[in-house]
């Protein structure tokens, strides 16, 4: 088991408050990701989960027991760091094997030389030994034992990490930040082996992350956090998708969302640049901010009453995709839209174009940055 | 490399060869004068090692040896007569007996404290730590009187206590871990504490062996200080010659009823000096790692 709940969780450092009531409910065996810019709360979440930090109120339940009172190394948890954190000293082997001595071993068994003289020192060395062993040859790390740390690479030396942390068999793994010290190529593999890794052991996953492309691949669920506040906790499609407000919808999607200014009469219709939204708002008479993600944006030769012109500014080129920046009339924020290079090779830096939206896509969100919905589905 | 470039690097390395001369020659005429005859010392003659002839010395026979026993060649004589006069090897044995034990517990206390000082957050750290700043201000000398008073009123002078006592708490080896210790990034604590360690565990078993570095450079320098410290022994060791550490050994040489004789003076210097070097060499290295503080990323 490994169900983890937050109940009205708060934390301050002195007059700053870094969490505010936050309420967390984690599955067995769940992929769940906190994701939020710098400095949003997210690593003091995970640390009070760990025990490594006290919240100020509020209560941590780990399978329906609260462990407000338990010392982070009897939460029977484990942790992943961003600079791996590897004893420097102690080789692979060594560092893999501490958190088993000293789960396993009493007092006197872990004393030098004369701890070998206790009767049952014997069968607990190796069943710390086959379990080393078991985890190495998971991570692939066999031929790493004898060495130290320092003789590693960046991905040898995560993979020790996650070692480290997985021969304990803890209820649920905590990981922050895991992969921001590798390079984006070993990155992005060591993602999928994570997710692979998640599969293969069922286990609680609690991942802390500022990437949003990394919650958006591997969570099951994802949680985004801004400024100490939850925004929304949901599966990565629904948080793309059905963004809450208009901060998640700017936090996730890379680029970022394109924002109009527009109104709504009093009918509801909404209008932003020259363009009438089929949809009606269900706020009727006020002012709006319109989202649009770039792949919902589309250059095209044809000019109607439903597309709206701009020069390109900036040719942005991915292979796969290429990205336009274009400065559009009466709106000094440039936008975003995605081309496919097939279509739009020719142009290029200064040519002036025609933008075309895919219906039914828009989000609309208040002067306060909440979701509004519209108030059929039709157009 | 053209020849313009060997004249500069000639003149650098001309004035570092003036320096070190400058700096080595004190040493050179120590070993030399250990191992020439009081004439030739005295008359500046004989080079690096003198004649190195048969001779009666005459300072021996004074001191009750018969002249056979006295005669022999300069630098044997010297360091025959050196370990004969006063009992060099309790000198020395006492010298590690306090330098390490003063270390040892320096230690002992500085690590954890440097530890509390860097890595833990409790109310007042700020000011213990502005407080060690404090003390390292404080000359050792201004407060030697009233140690003395305070060692002699527990009625510890003219013992081992007297000698190591006041100098295991060391601000110096406080200050100097702490701001190692700093180096140490918050994760790494944080891991030993998941693994199930308890403060004084990371202490030991982590911070410890991280810091090997850092420690040896405090070792040299603690070592050093206390080992050629003739100040303090001076002051609290008054009569029991078993107690001298080596410097205080070497003041026996000094004057008595044969005047100055500086051969066997000398001699009895370079067997001071002899372990600190060893020690340093072998331990070099890793002294120089330390000193620039550079043991982990």
């Amino acid at each position: 088991m490994g169900t983890i709940s937050l109940k009205n969780i708060s934390k301050s450092f002195g007059s700053t408050q870094v969490l505010n009531n936050l309420n967390v409910d984690i599955q067995d065996g769940e992929f769940l990701t906190l994701v939020g810019p710098s400095g949003c709360g997210k690593s003091t979440l995970l640390r009070i989960i760990a025990g490594l930090e006290q919240q100020t109120s509020g209560d941590v339940l780990i399978d329906n027991k609260n462990v407000n009172k338990i010392r982070a190394s009897e939460r029977d948890l484990a942790m992943v760091f961003q600079s791996y954190a590897l004893y420097p000293h102690l080789t692979v082997r060594r560092n893999l094997e501490t958190p088993l001595r000293l789960r396993d071993y009493n007092a006197f068994e872990r004393l030098p030389l004369i701890g070998n003289f206790s009767p049952n020192k014997k069968s607990k060395t190796e069943s710390i030994n086959q379990l080393v062993n078991k985890t190495s040859e998971t991570l692939q790390i066999s031929e790493l034992l004898d060495r130290k740390p320092g003789q590693l690479s960046g991905g040898q030396r995560q993979r020790v990490a996650l070692g480290r942390a997985m021969v304990r068999e803890p209820v649920a793994f905590l990981m922050d930040e895991p992969l921001s010290n590798l390079d984006a190529a070993l990155r992005v593999h060591m993602r999928s082996e994570l997710s692979e890794l998640h599969n293969s052991l069922k286990t609680t996953f609690v991942y802390v992350t500022h990437d949003q492309a990394e919650a958006l691949t591997m969570s099951s669920r994802m949680a985004v956090m801004i400024d100490g506040n939850l925004l929304q906790l949901d599966t990565p499609q629904e948080v793309y998708d059905n963004p809450s407000s208009l901060s998640v919808a700017q936090f996730v999607g890379s680029p970022k969302i394109n924002i109009f200014n527009g109104s709504s009469d009093s009918s509801g219709t909404v209008n932003f640049l020259n363009v009438n939204l089929k949809r009606k708002s269900s706020e009727s008479n006020s002012d709006l901010h319109i989202g649009i993600r770039p792949e919902h944006l589309e250059i095209t030769n044809d000019k109607d009453e439903n597309t709206f012109g701009g020069t390109v500014a900036y040719r942005e080129n991915l292979g796969s995709d290429i990205y336009f920046h274009v400065n559009i009339e009466d709106n000094s924020k440039k936008i975003i839209v995605r081309g496919l290079p097939q279509f739009t090779h020719q142009i290029t830096n200064g040519s002036s174009v025609n933008i075309k939206r895919d219906s039914n896509k828009a989000l609309l969100f208040n002067q306060t940055g909440m979701r509004i919905h519209f108030n059929n589905a039709m157009g | 490399m053209e020849a313009k470039q060997y004249i500069g690097e000639g003149w650098k390395h001309a004035i570092l060869i003036i320096g070190a001369i400058v700096v080595l020659l004190p040493f050179y005429m120590m070993v030399s004068m250990s191992l020439k005859s009081q004439q030739e010392i005295q008359s500046i003659s004989g080079g690096l090692i003198g004649a190195q002839e048969t001779q009666t010395f005459p300072v021996c026979v004074k001191t009750g040896y018969s002249e056979e026993e006295c005669t022999m060649k300069p630098y044997k004589y010297n360091y025959w007569f050196a370990f004969e006069k006063a009992p060099i090897p309790r000198y020395l044995m006492n010298g590690v007996i306090v330098t390490l034990s003063i270390f040892i517990i320096q230690v002992l206390v500085a690590l954890p404290c440097a530890y509390a000082l860097a890595k833990l957050r409790f109310y007042g750290r700020e000011f213990v730590f502005s407080m060690v700043l404090f003390c390292l201000l404080i000359p050792v000398h201004g407060i030697a009187l009233p140690l003395y008073v305070m060692l002699a009123q527990a009625g510890l002078v003219d013992t081992y206590s007297a000698l190591i006592l006041p100098w295991t708490i060391s601000v110096f080896g406080i200050f100097l871990m702490r701001q190692f210790f700093m180096t140490v990034p918050d994760e790494l604590i944080d891991a030993a504490r998941m693994d199930g360690m308890g403060e004084y565990a990371i202490v030991w078993k982590v911070m410890l062996p991280t810091a090997i570095p850092a420690l040896l450079a405090f070792a040299i320098f603690s070592v050093v200080a206390h080992w050629n410290d003739y100040f303090w022994p001076r002051m609290v060791i008054t009569g029991n010659r078993d107690l001298f550490t080596p410097p205080l050994g070497i003041r026996e040489f000094r004057g008595g009823i044969d005047s100055d004789e500086f051969g066997p003076m000398m001699a009895s210097i370079v067997t001071v000096t002899v372990p600190l070097i060893v020690a340093f060499i072998i331990a070099q290295k890793r002294f120089i790692e330390g000193i620039t503080l550079t043991g982990m990323k």
